[in-house]
């Protein structure tokens, strides 16, 4: 099948999308003539022009503000933040406004709308450009939330996204961008809260998503060299959560480890391992673990910045101390 | 001059808003609604006279003092007064209460309990108006207080610069929540800063219901010609406290009363029957049936049946 990457992927479906739908337009910053600031709309500014790709000032509460205004009257915006850090100049728009509006007015209107912003560090920008904020707005009732980890996977739920009618959060991990994937030509959806198991396997269930997803299949093919059978699920979307396919690993392997690179307290995990708890706890023969990036900014420094997040090495250990439970 | 019919229009949506405000702050104190109460009594002429210059299909957003902008749209007073009751019959089925009325239908698009929270939501709806090319401006409510917020800038400027069909309806109450205007910005004029967004900036008199019209009128007809936003300040004054049981230490009773005496609705009354548009007995009879529609409204709040909770847990993601 045809590879192409993850960038190329979520660039696909906006060009399909912007094509088809007179309705769908992209707002942000820089996604003009540069492309964005990681080039995923590059060249679309070109073909549709200002009116549907529309650079905004540096404003992430008009952005967002203005993306909601705009799918309450009818229109399918898509916004672009360029970090998911700067989300939070937004704060009010994301945690009052946009998830309230549908169920406080007493489903009058509709929301489609997504906005699509990047996750992750890896890149030396510190700690306002580097943090994997996805869990933060998972806890606020409304949103549905996207972290995908592959170019298929990337195109399809993006597609889901656009069809939705709800506000949709969609996470594009960094370190993503580049890697390449098998991915069909036609448009295809996939529908939220259906996890996908990555690799199969008996003896324990990793649980990751976005680039942590990657590391953790290279764990578990170094660890099937000396016998270990490691089971590597992502599930794709953090709300709506397939729970149920995740009960069923654990049932499975009873043994189970949760990786992001989202900050370890409070982090994504912690919902997870809970709902494992609840639904599994029987069939547990070892404690659920985590691992996600350690409870402190994230620094500039190379050597500093790989400490923080997590490696192949933290999620190894994590296995190896179940394994050995 | 003005036309009968504007006139008669003009007087009884302001005193709609001020009948149904002053029926809904006795069912308040008397325990008989829940939730919060944000009285828009003294401010009527804005609503009025802005609301009365739109298209029916124009949109509008508001604040948590917002049941002025909703009555002055036009929109329904049973379903309004059934969800301050918090039934399942109200606009919101319950689930916004006072400060999150909306009609979609009427083009009311929120009123909003966050200050400030609605101002770029409303810079949305007219962005999606613009690439509709459907003709409708969007009106945007909001007070002196959230012209500090951010989200003002944010969203003035991006209006202006996309030349959006926007009005920004600035209600000058004199006070952000408590605090005197003179606490909480070093200008008189909060029009002045449409300079900033290069945008006009026009003063209304907030108690005169011609004056705002008139302002309005021009500002809407500006943005639906595709000239851009406006900023429009309309200088009022709200008689009640902040909130329902606001003690209100920030203000004399002396200050209220100076004030009435601009009441926007008395003047316009005495107006009305000094050019003889209308005669005493007929402002009586159209009171009349102002309240026995309210009477039906409160009725009809009082005797709806309360939403199922089962029903609100399954409407999140539809």
């Amino acid at each position: 099948m045809r590879q192409i990457t993850f960038r190329e992927a979520i660039h696909e479906v906006l060009d399909y999308e912007l094509e088809t739908n007179s309705d769908v337009f992209l707002l942000g910053e820089d996604i003009g003539p540069l492309g964005g600031a990681f080039g995923v709309t590059k060249g679309l500014w070109e073909k549709y022009g200002n009116e549907r790709v529309r650079n905004t000032p540096l404003s992430e509460v008009a952005i967002v503000g203005a993306a909601t205004g705009a799918a309450s009257v009818g229109k399918r915006p898509i916004a672009e933040i360029m970090f998911c850090d700067f989300l939070f100049v937004a704060g009010d728009q994301l945690v009052n406004q946009t998830p309230k509006m549908r169920f406080m007015f007493g489903d009058q209107c509709q929301l489609p709308l997504v906005i699509r912003t990047t996750i992750g560090a890896g890149q030396s920008a510190a700690a306002q450009h580097s943090q994997s904020l996805e869990g933060m707005l998972a806890h606020i009732p409304g949103f549905i939330t996207v972290v995908p980890s592959t170019p298929h996977d990337a195109k399809g739920l993006l597609k889901t996204a656009i069809e939705n009618n709800n506000p949709v959060l969609f996470y594009e991990h960094k370190g993503l961008y580049n890697i390449i994937g098998e991915v069909p030509k036609e448009m295809y959806s996939i529908p939220f809260g259906v996890a996908d198991i990555k690799r199969a396997g008996s003896d324990l269930t990793i649980i990751a998503t976005a680039e942590t997803m990657h590391k953790s299949l290279r764990v578990a093919e170094r660890l099937q060299k000396e016998g270990f059978s490691i089971e590597v699920i992502d599930p794709r979307t953090l709300v709506p959560l397939d729970i149920e396919t995740l009960v069923l690993s654990v049932k499975k392997t009873h043994r189970a480890v949760i990786v992001h690179e989202a900050h370890l307290s409070y982090g994504p995990g912690a919902e997870i391992a809970a709902r494992l708890a609840d639904e599994a706890f029987d069939y547990l023969d070892a404690p659920i673990k985590r691992v996600g990036a350690k409870d402190i900014p994230i620094p500039m420094a190379p050597h500093l910045e790989s400490y923080i997040i997590p490696q192949e090495a933290d999620i190894e250990r994590a296995v190896r101390s179940l394994i050995h439970y | 001059m003005i036309e009968k019919d504007l006139a008669r229009a003009f007087l009884i949506t302001m005193k709609k808003i001020r009948i149904f405000e002053e029926e809904a702050v006795k069912l308040f104190a008397g325990h008989e609604l829940p939730g919060w109460l944000h009285s828009y009594i003294g401010e009527e002429a804005v609503a009025t006279g802005v609301c009365l210059a739109l298209n029916p299909g124009d949109y509008i957003s508001s604040t948590h003092r917002g049941h002025g902008h909703c009555i002055a749209k036009g929109v329904s007073l049973r379903k309004m007064m059934a969800e301050l009751y918090g039934k399942e019959t109200g606009y919101c089925k319950g689930r916004g209460g006072s400060m999150h009325i909306a009609d979609f239908s009427m083009g009311m698009l929120g009123a909003n309990g966050i200050v400030g929270g609605g101002i770029p939501i409303a810079t949305g709806a007219a962005l999606g108006s613009q690439m509709n090319k459907d003709n409708k401006v969007t009106v945007c409510f909001f007070g002196d207080g959230a012209s500090n917020q951010g989200a003002f800038h944010e969203s003035l400027n991006l209006a202006s610069v996309w030349k959006l069909p926007i009005v920004y309806v600035c209600e000058n109450n004199l006070f952000a929540e408590t605090t005197p205007q003179t606490d909480h910005q070093a200008i008189h004029n909060i029009a002045d800063r449409a300079v900033a967004y290069g945008m006009p900036g026009v003063i209304a008199d907030g108690m005169d219901v011609i004056s705002v019209y008139n302002v309005a009128r021009k500002a809407i007809d500006r943005a639906r010609s595709g000239e851009g936003p406006t900023l429009l300040e309309a200088k009022t004054y709200r008689y009640r406290g902040h909130w329902e049981g606001d003690p209100q230490p920030y203000r004399s009773k002396a200050d209220i009363e100076e004030w009435k005496k601009k009441d926007p609705i008395i003047n316009f009354e005495r107006f009305l029957i000094d050019q003889k548009l209308f005669t005493v007995p007929e402002i009586k009879s159209l009171t009349e049936e102002i309240i026995n529609e309210i009477n039906d409204a409160i009725e009809f709040g009082r005797t709806s049946p309360f939403a199922d909770p089962q029903a609100c847990l399954s409407t999140l993601y539809l």
